[in-house]
């Protein structure tokens, strides 16, 4: 029995029949991540003893058979922008290397109340910003897959262990397609929930009004197992919604025969791989065999969406990383500063990489006197005319189907040279963010030998029926249970 | 095509408090015409009237209520400041008033 | 020389008093913090990931400020974030109000509204300053200035701030001054601040410009910060009237620039920071959704709101009948005014007489005690008790005082202690007679002399009449009857 490649319902099964232990389970992942790490360097840190300790306490839940969750026991990873109390927590930044957070991210404490077991904290892009997890301070992470591919952005980390069965399940976050574009590039499923769903509390900001955390997982099954311990309204996080949320596991087998599938024609234009293009073909053919209607729709603004969420993002990344200033906690260049200037200077400029600096100078342009209307202000107008894109698709159909990314996983350091290019491959992930929809990316083929994405986008607060479809298209297809050969 | 010089590079990169090279301020100025370039393409999109998404928020009065809760522990904090004196944390001589 | 007028604006930082600081939970009350960093957690240390949830009575109070200054409240206002780094500042941004604060539009009566220079045609109305704004935003941590370096405590980051902002229609320093003492007296009447400058809490700023009297233009002006006490902003404005006005009779032109006062030496001093140009780049705050306030909420502050020391000194006057200079004693404290009002319903004599005995005995008792007018414990009915007493003329009014006295000592009821110490008054014609008689058959060297015209020896003859009846005399039937015995023995 390979216990790495378990889905969590099947490690659950086996934890609560007492035939494996989590203290096994867990051991078994971190020796999996000692011998096949090393090739995906998708951990930055290994919290090991942490880890034991956690699923030794599991087992005792379950000997006692109290309080005994899904996910009791179960050991999963977590990006490294989300606070966990006495594990570094670096966002993959030499500002914040060695910074170790005082409290839990409310994710992080759910995760603990649940009795799951946090194994470590997995590689990103510095700060979320990138495509490709080759803006990481620390070292590249590699695509399962083949490892000379990118494991995608800024998720790669999570989306790599995740591939390579690192973890049973990795808590990722989008903010705009971070968890989607890399589950594309590697073949697993991850959603990125409404905004407001999941409490942004201790998460590290990149784009407060974009940031999403969202789990990545084997099948659409365990994506729901995990959203449902994680979401909900949190008195820290004024961003979160009150409504509660639905039991997504229990109605996950509920039928979609009838359901109307949008296939927004913007998404489906020349530049896509051909074997990607396929791919989503059948994917589409293959819903339509489940029953649902096909009607192609339109998101007039798309082709403005990438300018919009880089905007915003650069501006309120500019002030949500001002307080990386070398004072309190972090990094702190002080050699020779003869006033704290100096320190805010010298510590950020050694702390933070190009892409950092690029973006937070931008955004502090866009929001700079005189520049505010034209940048900011202008678009957020245009952010309100891609909500209300979305909200006339959604009055003709209940869901929408669009690829993850115009191409498979590019090669490590293809698209380094050019800031611009890169962003470009974001292009199909970035608008629902600045909507605020939900939407689930699931593997659905594969080109060149490397995995293909789609993505499902549903209603605000609707990811019951992302659920179902998604869940649905696996019962029909295999692709979400392959996994790479790790040479 | 935008051109965004040295100057204001190193104007921006000020305001965000990054110390920078005459050779990066001269890199960035090459990337940032580009991406500002690609930006502008929104001016084709026509606003007028558009409300801006920042005042469309998933709730209204998010408010609290006025209620202690207890500190955090100092020594907890200050373990993670790079210098810290008698409870305080502890920075250089600040020069200028905000 | 040109006649030059001054224009004055002010921007007022009063600190709320709430129980927790305004976006986390952690005690406001830092000044009873024994240690430094004791009131601090991830949010107000600005910790990574952290976020602020706004507190509700913090706003509720903003509104009733707002309310109190003739503001109209804004049913839609948004928080935002002002941008720059200093190390009193966690987050490298202040969350404040921008282009939507909590109120706008308000005003304020100022009774030295006119200018100590040239009166000018531009005036509005002299007898208001507007409020141009209200906005909520949180203070700062205090910073600790050392020889080679700086100490940082968070306890007051966080705190809620009110910033008030006046229009510049004040046009000298004692209108500025007029205008920030009623506004420190309205945010004390609504207990919203203690008014306390030394400590802080109540913070000003003037910005300062001087035209030639009769012109409209408005010139360069300059910024005085950090302004914590009455006379530090008259002072301050007075001085920089005075140096701008130096500047134009030059030749000179002034610069817009920010100031600091320094107090010793009595001067405005430049305090350029490195920043040549301050660009704040405010964009709406995206981790606090906007407030939405109702009407009936709005009307709901509303009729929180207390009777103001304007009307109140109004209706002092009228209903009372009091000068408007002992109504404004009055009303300059919100319970000295209560504690009036109190003792003047209880009472039967003439409210003058209560405002008499307020302003005299008791405030001497306070000052000379140390103790504030809430830590009285003297209830108002027995004051009342004591006060009729001697418009009754049952006690003289130096046995008053001893009772007074003894009252506040053992807080015994006055009719009790006028019977212990036997103090009641003598007002027997006869009774007072048989001792002047007594005194002056006694004391005939002193007759002659007064007979012989030395007649400010009455006062003694008063004095010797007071120690017989211990001070029970009533000295008005005394005084009366030492004249006539004086008299007769003239014949
Ligand atoms: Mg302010
Ligand atoms: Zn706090």
């Amino acid at each position: 029995m390979q216990l790495h490649t378990l889905t969590i319902q099947e490690a659950h099964q086996l934890l609560v029949t007492k035939q494996v232990s989590s203290v096994e389970l867990t051991q078994a992942f971190l020796q999996r991540i000692r011998e096949i790490d090393p090739k995906i360097k998708a951990y930055v840190t290994v919290s090991e003893e942490l880890a034991l300790e956690q699923a030794r306490k599991a087992d005792e839940r379950i000997a006692k058979g109290e309080n005994v969750t899904p996910l009791t026991g179960i050991p999963f990873s977590i990006k490294d922008c989300i606070s966990t109390r006495g594990v570094r927590t670096t966002c993959s930044s030499k500002i914040l290397e060695n910074y170790i957070p005082q409290y839990n991210a409310t994710v992080t404490d759910k995760l603990a109340q649940a009795g799951a077991v946090l194994l470590g904290k997995t590689n990103m892009d510095e700060f979320g910003m990138g495509s490709s997890c080759e803006n990481s301070a620390f070292f590249n992470t590699h695509n399962p897959w083949n490892l000379d591919h990118v494991p995608g952005g800024s998720s790669g980390g999570s989306a790599a262990a995740m591939s390579a069965s690192l973890a049973a399940f990795t808590i990722g976050e989008d903010t705009g397609g971070s968890v989607r574009m890399p589950a594309g590039f590697c073949g697993v499923t991850g959603i990125k929930p409404t905004y407001g769903r999941v409490s942004r509390y201790g998460l590290i900001a990149l784009a407060s009004s974009f940031d999403c955390i969202g789990p990545m997982t084997r099948d659409a099954c365990d994506c729901a197992t995990v959203l449902e311990h994680i979401a909900g309204h949190d008195p820290l996080d004024s961003t979160t919604y009150q409504s509660p949320i639905s039991n997504y596991t229990q109605n996950i087998n509920k039928p979609i025969k009838g359901m109307k599938l949008g296939i927004p024609k913007e998404y489906f234009v020349a530049g896509m791989e051909a074997g990607v293009e396929t791919a989503l073909q059948e994917a589409i053919r293959a819903c339509e065999k489940l029953g649902m209607e096909i009607h192609e729709v339109s998101l007039s603004h798309t082709k403005y969406a990438l300018p919009v969420y880089y905007l915003l993002l650069f501006a309120e990344a500019s002030a949500n990383l001002a307080r990386m200033d070398g004072t309190r906690f972090g990094l702190s260049v002080s050699e020779g500063a003869k006033d704290v200037i100096d320190i805010y200077l010298q510590t950020r400029r050694e702390g933070f990489g190009d892409e950092v600096k690029r973006r937070i100078m931008l955004g502090a342009y866009a929001l700079s006197a005189g520049y505010y209307d034209a940048y900011y202000l202008k678009a957020q107008k245009v952010r309100t005319l891609l909500r209300r894109d979305f909200e006339a698709a959604f009055s003709k159909v209940d869901i929408l189907l669009a690829p993850t990314s115009p191409t498979t996983a590019f090669k490590l350091g293809e698209k380094t040279s050019n800031p611009l290019e890169m962003y470009l491959s974001d292009i199909y992930v970035v608008a629902t963010n600045p909507a605020g929809v939900p939407a689930i990316a699931l593997p659905c083929g594969f080109s060149k030998d490397m995995p293909v994405g789609m993505q499902l986008i549903g209603k605000h607060l609707d990811e019951q029926t992302l659920f179902q479809v998604a869940h649905a298209y696996q019962q029909v297809t295999d692709w979400h249970k392959r996994n790479p050969k790790i040479s | 095509m935008s051109t965004i010089d040295t100057k204001t590079v190193k104007h921006v990169a000020f305001l965000v408090r990054l110390g920078i090279s005459e050779e990066e301020a001269q890199k960035f100025s090459a990337q940032f015409s580009s991406i500002i370039d690609y930006f502008n393409m929104l001016n084709e999109v026509e606003t007028t009237g558009v409300p801006s998404a920042s005042d469309i928020a998933n709730a209204e009065n998010v408010l609290r209520e006025d209620a202690v809760q207890p500190s955090m522990s100092r020594e907890e904090f200050l373990k993670n400041a790079p210098q810290s004196e008698r409870g305080y944390v502890k920075v250089p001589t600040v020069l200028g008033e905000e | 020389m040109t006649q030059y007028e001054p224009v004055i604006g002010l921007e007022i930082h009063a600190e709320l008093i709430t129980a927790s600081k305004m976006f986390c939970g952690c005690s406001a009350d830092y000044a009873s913090a024994p240690e430094p960093n004791t009131n601090i957690c991830p949010v107000c240390t600005g910790l990574p990931g952290a976020l602020p949830v706004a507190n509700k009575k913090a706003v509720e109070l903003a509104a009733l400020v707002a309310l109190a200054l003739n503001c109209s409240i804004n049913k839609h206002n948004t928080f935002a974030r002002k941008n720059y780094y200093y190390p009193d500042l966690p987050k490298g941004y202040q969350i404040s109000q921008y282009e939507l604060p909590i109120a706008e539009k308000g005003w304020l009566e100022v009774h030295s509204g006119s200018s100590s220079g040239a009166a000018s045609a531009a005036y509005r109305d002299p007898s208001r300053v507007r409020v141009r704004r209200v906005h909520i935003e949180e203070d700062t941590a205090k910073l600790f200035h050392e020889k080679n370096y700086a100490l940082v405590d968070f306890n007051r980051a966080g705190v809620p701030l009110l910033e008030i902002v006046s229009e510049p229609d004040m046009h000298s320093a004692e209108a500025a001054l007029d205008y920030a003492t009623k506004v420190r007296a309205i945010l004390r009447y609504l207990g919203v601040n203690t008014g306390d400058m030394e400590k802080g809490v109540l913070r000003f700023e003037a910005n300062v410009s001087v035209r030639p009297a009769g012109s409209d233009e408005l010139r360069t002006r300059t910024e005085i910060k950090n302004l914590n006490s009455f006379r530090a902003l008259t002072r301050a404005i007075a001085y920089e009237i005075e140096r701008q006005i130096q500047i134009y009779e030059s030749g000179g032109t002034v610069i817009q620039e920010t100031l600091g006062w320094d107090d010793l030496r009595g001067v405005t001093t430049s305090q350029r920071s490195k920043e040549e140009a301050h660009d704040y780049r405010y964009f709406p705050e995206p981790d606090l959704p906007p407030l939405q306030f109702s009407d009936a909420w709005i009307e709901s502050i509303r009729s929180q709101l207390p009777e103001l020391p304007e009307a109140k000194t109004a209706r002092f006057i009228s209903d009372f009948g009091l000068t408007p200079s002992e109504a404004r004693f009055l009303i300059s404290e919100r319970a000295l005014a209560d504690y009036f009002e109190k003792v003047a319903a209880a009472a039967k004599s003439p409210a003058r007489t209560v405002h008499s005995w307020i302003a005299g005995e008791l405030m001497r008792y306070l000052n000379d005690s140390g103790m504030s007018i809430e830590d009285m414990t003297l209830s108002p009915a027995s004051f009342a008790r004591l006060i009729d007493m001697t418009t009754d003329k049952v006690i003289s009014s130096n046995s008053a005082k001893v009772v007074f006295n003894e009252m506040l000592a053992s807080g015994g009821d006055p009719e009790q202690i006028v019977k212990e110490k036997n103090l009641a008054q003598v007002s027997d014609e006869n009774e007072i007679q048989a001792i002047v008689e007594k005194i002056l058959n006694d004391n005939p060297a002193e007759v002659e002399k007064y007979l012989a015209g030395k007649e400010t020896l009455l006062q003694w003859f008063m004095g010797q009449v007071a120690r017989a009846t211990k001070g029970k005399a009533d000295p008005n039937v005394a005084k009366e009857l030492l004249v006539k015995s004086l008299e007769e023995r003239r014949k």
